[in-house]
């Protein structure tokens, strides 16, 4: 118990402090995870929402190998980046490896199953509503999926939120493919790991409490910016 | 209001990269958590202009990385490991840099009678004749190596242990962290013992043998090899590594009134 009130209090500090370092991770958390969802946005939201209109054979198949995929282990994810992109592997000529490039790449490719998974979840109810609508105005296959994601776009925030929470907690990837170097490729997730190693655990209690500050107010300023939540637009 | 959040969101990836030259090092989790790298690198900066990345990793994942092409050179302590690296050709040479030691770490009550073993392996005799709980490594670390090359010259091997022996494949601070936990004796270079914040019930019970001597070496990764490395830039860390600077500040390096370090490059 009294670990927690010591994390508290560092936490505490480390704020009021404006320690430089705190602001560098925690800066470097975000970019790397926003990124993450941006690109992994443009990717799922798109895949969900053709997923929920589309139909075509072993259709089921893909949305259940989708489904699946949400629980796909991040250290084997950071395994597999490690692999391609090292120096001895096929896109090693990039020279990506331990950077944040290489972290983003690793957090698209476990959160996209999960943003498109949700994403298709949500369309397909809507579909069920509009599909009506939008047969009999004729509308192309891209009009549809561009209605739906636009008049879903409330669900869709809610998907990419959630692909954001998973890719800042996450941990076990980035260290594989980021190597956790200070300067470089230390994130918040990286910090903690290692301050639990050197049995600093107020520490890194309080890096986790920065974490868990940080996700809430991004969602907070998301939810700000699609000007959600507020009378009149339930 | 909204304007200005995106803004901020905006300058959240606009960064500003460092323009010294970098150079990629795979360390060992016990060389990093000593806390020496944090005196060395910025020393190194100032007077070889090379920004060191550490990738702190256990000694086997070090030589993989290093084998791969990943880093520029690689600094660890398995002389088996290191000669086996560089008769491949993944390695120029292997330079000696300076040596610290291991310690064997136990409850306070001892009831293996550690304390009063007359050589390491006398040492580890007792805990597996006590059959009390010992925590390993168990990531094929240096540390890891040089607690099983004990095993055997006490003549015992851990497949033949019982559930006292618990492997962990972990770092050496969370191997330490779960001994501690588990009121275990553990194998741990002095460096993390020392600067381990969560000693909770563990205590120092057994140094000073020289089977003990824990060697780090500097490996350059060879560029024959792997023709992107920073060849140069690994020969200057080298020989900043091996300069009365380097020897002063390993030297100088202490925690609590402890030596932690010996500098001990040749020529």
């Amino acid at each position: 118990m009294n670990d927690i009130t010591e994390g508290l209090r560092a936490a505490f500090w480390l704020l009021v402090s404006f320690d430089a370092e705190l602001w560098e991770i925690s800066l470097r958390s975000l970019k790397v995870s926003l990124s993450a969802v941006v690109i992994a946005c443009a990717i799922a939201v798109p895949l969900g929402t053709w997923l929920a209109v589309q139909r075509f054979a072993f259709r089921r198949t893909v949305i259940a190998v989708m489904n699946a995929l949400m629980g796909l282990p991040p250290v084997v994810v950071g395994l597999m980046v490690y692999i391609l992109l090292s120096r001895s592997g096929p896109f090693g000529v990039l020279g990506l490896l331990f950077t944040p490039t290489a972290m983003v790449i690793a957090q698209v490719v476990i959160i996209t199953p999960l943003i498109a998974s949700i994403t298709h979840q949500a369309m397909r109810e809507l579909w069920a509503e509009y599909h009506d609508l939008l047969i009999s105005l004729n509308t192309s296959k891209w009009q549809r999926v561009r209605t739906l994601m636009w008049d879903g776009r409330r669900a869709l925030l809610t998907a990419a939120l959630a692909g954001f929470g998973r890719a800042i907690g996450e941990v076990g990837a980035i260290m594989v493919v980021g190597g956790n170097i200070d300067h470089a490729t230390r994130v918040l997730t990286t910090a903690i790991a290692l301050e639990t190693g050197k049995g600093d655990f107020a520490l890194a209690l309080g890096l986790g409490f920065v974490l868990i500050g940080l996700a809430v107010c991004v969602s907070l300023v998301t939810h700000a910016l699609s000007q959600t939540e507020r009378r009149g637009r339930w | 209001m909204i304007r200005m959040v995106w803004a901020a969101v905006a300058a959240v990836f606009i960064g500003v990269a460092a323009q010294a030259e970098e150079i990629k090092l795979a360390v060992t989790t016990s060389f990093h958590n000593s806390g020496l790298s944090d005196v060395l690198l910025p020393q190194i900066l100032a007077d070889t202009g090379l920004e060191v990345q550490l990738l702190v990793v256990g000694t086997g994942q070090a030589i993989r990385l290093g084998e791969a092409g990943d880093v520029d050179a690689i600094l660890v302590h398995s002389r088996s490991a290191e000669d086996a690296f560089v008769a491949a050709g993944f390695g120029t040479h292997r330079r000696e840099i300076m040596y610290n030691d291991f310690v064997l770490i136990g409850p306070k009550a001892d009831a293996g009678a550690v304390a009063g073993a007359q050589n390491a392996a006398e040492a580890l005799t007792r805990i597996a004749e006590a059959e009390a709980v010992f925590v390993s490594r168990g990531d094929d670390s240096g540390t890891h190596k040089k607690e099983l090359a004990l095993w055997a010259a006490a003549g015992k091997g851990p497949e033949s242990f019982g559930a006292w022996y618990r492997a962990v494949g972990a770092g050496m601070g969370a191997a330490l962290n779960t001994a501690a936990g588990m009121d275990a004796y553990i194998l741990a270079d002095r460096a993390s013992w020392l600067n381990f914040a969560n000693k909770g019930n563990l205590t120092l019970l057994f140094a000073g043998d020289p089977v003990l001597f824990n060697q780090y070496a500097y490996l350059p990764v060879n560029p024959e090899l792997h023709p992107h490395v920073k060849a140069e830039a690994a020969e200057a860390l080298e020989a900043w590594l091996t300069s009365d600077t380097a020897a002063g500040l390993i030297n100088g390096y202490r925690i609590g009134g402890e030596t932690l370090f010996t500098f001990n490059a040749g020529e």
